[in-house]
């Protein structure tokens, strides 16, 4: 009996049922598709966040003052004066031979004002800080120029909006560059309009108004001579860690404390890459594990209709035992009706899941995994013989006589 | 159902010691007889009670002998056809088919044995649903292993041989119901076994689709095949040289009735 044989033998059972086979098939195409696509939906979710993460650019690190989240390590009892961020720190840091790592050191002092122009008005982000800030940040201009050097030391009333701020208080069309408009009770002339950034997250990035830290302080955030905090950038993504230890021991320096005492917070750009990456990647196991249930489910729906095809073929099976059909005939019969039944499934379930991949689904563009694929149809088809191996065996252990007799 | 389960034997008196009936060759020359029945019994358990189906049965069948086996019904006898084609096993006894004790056989060897040894040809036909005759002929060769074209050849041939050539490709549900049984004949000497087992073949025909069958015994026994047959019909079993009448799960009497074998041709004519 060759297992063409019983692949013919095994095709022609199943055609003498074909609504019960196809719903069988049913089960496990929707198994391997659900893994196939969730699969994908969470790989293309976790590209799509580190694609954003990307965008701030990899290789800055914040540095947060004291107080600005309420997150800094709590002083010692020597320590009587609060560490700041302060414009000496700015200087200290964008030495070339003590930091050689860092390539440029942005202050940010930022509140939120009403932007008006006109009878328009809108709630925008004023940023206060130098040139550097705009690059730091992966802003790129899109008209206009970038803040210079000399309008930080003039104290210069000029601003760079982002786009939010041109379509909040500008009509459509209107060149808003030598514009003037007013952000609370400063005014500035447009100077430059920034391109459209992605969001990171709730915030819009693009309803801001970059001026001069100078002219910030003077008008709007007052003058403390600190800053909220420091954007460092690092000459590579590769140098960021080091940047980091760089910065972290100039700032110990200058605030008379140790680098672990220091009541600063680093947010390295680096370290939340990879924290998302992880946590994407727990997020898209728990979704291929729950279509994997989804196909544990269909494997047992193989079982089930194998164990009703065995029983209502029991006499089929006495007659083939009664003319000479050996057991391992009769078991590779049926297991092999299994095995079809979970290959077919297979196989439509690829097809699915490829072709429903290219779908965008709740926003976000799947990314098909070839390890998911396989082993989806690879656990599909081992379903196929785990769940027929029971019936297929019930099957070709009964004796004959008692299979003939059986109605 | 082809075969009816076993009914209660409703004699409380045991046999008498002895009862067994040593059937002796019934020619001169010494020959291995094919089927060696040795105070076989079959006792079944229908939840609490013992039923004893076969209770101490003996008999020897020599090659090329076509025998009948009568009784009532609950008499054994489709017991007894069951061990006899290794379907069944007795519950004591020995059972020595071509001189080879089955019960030392394992199933893998037992599959081969019917595959090859023995033709078993049921009431109720047996041929698989939605599968056409030639292949249900076909299908005890695939078990032998007998390649694609050599088994369709042969299956043609012993189609031919039941004269079914012409509907081979027909499904069971399209055939009489002598045709069908004409099918199964032909499955049952597609791999040429020197033992033919049928258990009332007829008992579902006509008179004529009984001739056509019985004729077909009649000739597959000239070519020198064993042919075991249960029968109820009276005229069935007089077209055979032996008639074994079984009786509360006993033999109850072996007569032979050689030199008054008839042609089944000639059953119909009285």
């Amino acid at each position: 009996m060759s297992w063409l044989e019983n692949v013919r033998i095994s095709l022609r059972g199943l055609n003498a049922n074909k609504l019960r086979s196809s719903l069988t098939v049913l089960g496990i195409l929707i198994g391997v598709g659900a893994v196939i696509i969730l699969v994908a939906v969470g790989t293309g979710s976790s590209q799509a966040v580190q694609n954003r993460i990307k965008a701030l650019g990899t290789n800055t690190i914040t540095v947060l003052g004291t107080g600005r989240f309420g997150r800094g390590p709590a002083t010692t009892g020597t320590q009587t004066r609060a560490a700041t961020l302060t414009a000496a720190d700015v200087g200290l840091l964008q030495d070339r031979t003590q930091a050689p790592d860092i390539l440029t050191v942005s202050p940010v002092d930022s509140t939120s004002v009403t932007a008006t122009n006109g009878a328009a008005t809108s709630t925008m982000t004023v940023t206060g800080t130098t040139p550097t800030y705009i690059g730091a940040s992966d802003f790129q201009l899109q008209a206009g120029r970038n803040l210079t050097s000399s309008d930080v030391t003039a104290h210069t009333r000029v601003a760079v909006v982002g786009t939010t701020l041109v379509s909040d208080l500008f009509s459509a069309g209107a060149n808003p560059i030598g514009s003037v408009i007013s952000l609370g009770s400063l005014q500035v002339q447009i100077v430059g309009v920034l391109a459209t950034k992605g969001s990171t997250g709730n915030n819009d990035p693009n309803a801001v108004a970059i001026i001069p830290y100078t002219t910030a302080q003077d008008r709007l955030t007052g003058y403390s001579a600190s800053f909220s905090e420091l954007i460092v950038q690092s000459r590579s993504s590769s140098d960021i860690n080091a940047a980091e230890s760089e910065a972290a021991s100039i700032l110990a320096g200058a605030n008379h404390t140790t680098v672990s005492a220091l009541p600063f917070n680093f947010l390295n750009e680096g370290s939340l890459l990879s924290t998302s990456q992880s946590t994407n990647q727990t997020f898209t196991v728990l979704l291929g594990a729950v279509a994997a249930i989804s196909l544990l489910v269909g494997g047992i729906g193989i079982m089930n209709i194998m164990l009703v095809t065995v029983t209502e073929r029991t006499r089929e099976i006495g007659i083939r035992k009664a003319i000479g059909a050996p057991k391992s005939a009769i078991l590779g019969q049926f297991l092999t009706e299994a095995v079809i039944l979970s290959l077919i499934g297979g196989v439509a379930g690829v097809i699915i899941g490829v072709a429903g991949s290219h779908f965008r689904i709740v926003g976000v563009q799947p990314v098909l995994s070839w390890q998911s694929i396989v082993e989806a149809f690879g656990v599909a088809v081992a379903v196929g013989v785990f769940f027929g191996f029971y019936p297929a065996n019930r099957a070709a252990s009964m004796r004959p006589i008692d299979a003939l007799r059986y109605e | 159902m082809a075969i009816p389960p076993p009914e209660r034997a409703d004699v409380a008196v045991p046999p008498p010691e002895g009862a067994d009936i040593d059937v002796p060759p019934p020619e001169g020359p010494p020959r291995r007889p094919v089927i060696s029945l040795r105070k076989i019994t079959k006792v079944y358990r229908m939840g609490e009670i013992e039923v004893a189906a076969l209770r101490g049965v003996s008999l020897d069948v020599l090659p090329g002998e076509l025998v009948s086996v009568m009784g009532a019904s609950g008499s054994g006898k489709s017991t007894m056809m069951n061990i006899l084609g290794c379907l069944d096993t007795p519950s004591s006894g020995r059972y020595l088919l071509d001189g080879v004790d089955v019960r030392r056989l394992d199933e893998t060897i037992l599959a081969r044995v019917r595959n090859r040894k023995i033709g078993f040809v049921f009431q109720s036909f047996n041929l698989i649903p939605r599968t056409s005759a030639v292949a249900n002929v076909e299908m005890p060769l695939a078990y032998a292993g007998v390649g694609a074209r050599e088994r369709r050849a042969r299956a043609m041939a012993a189609l031919e041989e039941v004269g079914l050539a012409d509907r081979a490709h027909h499904l069971p549900n399209e055939l009489s119901g002598g045709q069908q049984q004409r099918a199964a004949v032909a499955r049952a000497i597609a791999t040429n076994p020197s033992l033919i087992l049928a258990d009332e073949p007829t008992g579902n025909l006509d008179t004529r689709s009984t001739h056509e069958i019985m004729d077909i015994f009649a000739r597959l026994n000239q070519d020198g095949r064993t042919v075991v047959l249960i029968t109820h019909e009276p005229e069935v079993a007089e077209l055979t040289r032996r008639i074994v009448r079984l009786r509360d799960g006993l033999v109850l009497s072996d007569e032979s009735t050689a030199g008054e074998h008839l042609h089944a041709s000639d059953m119909g004519a009285r």
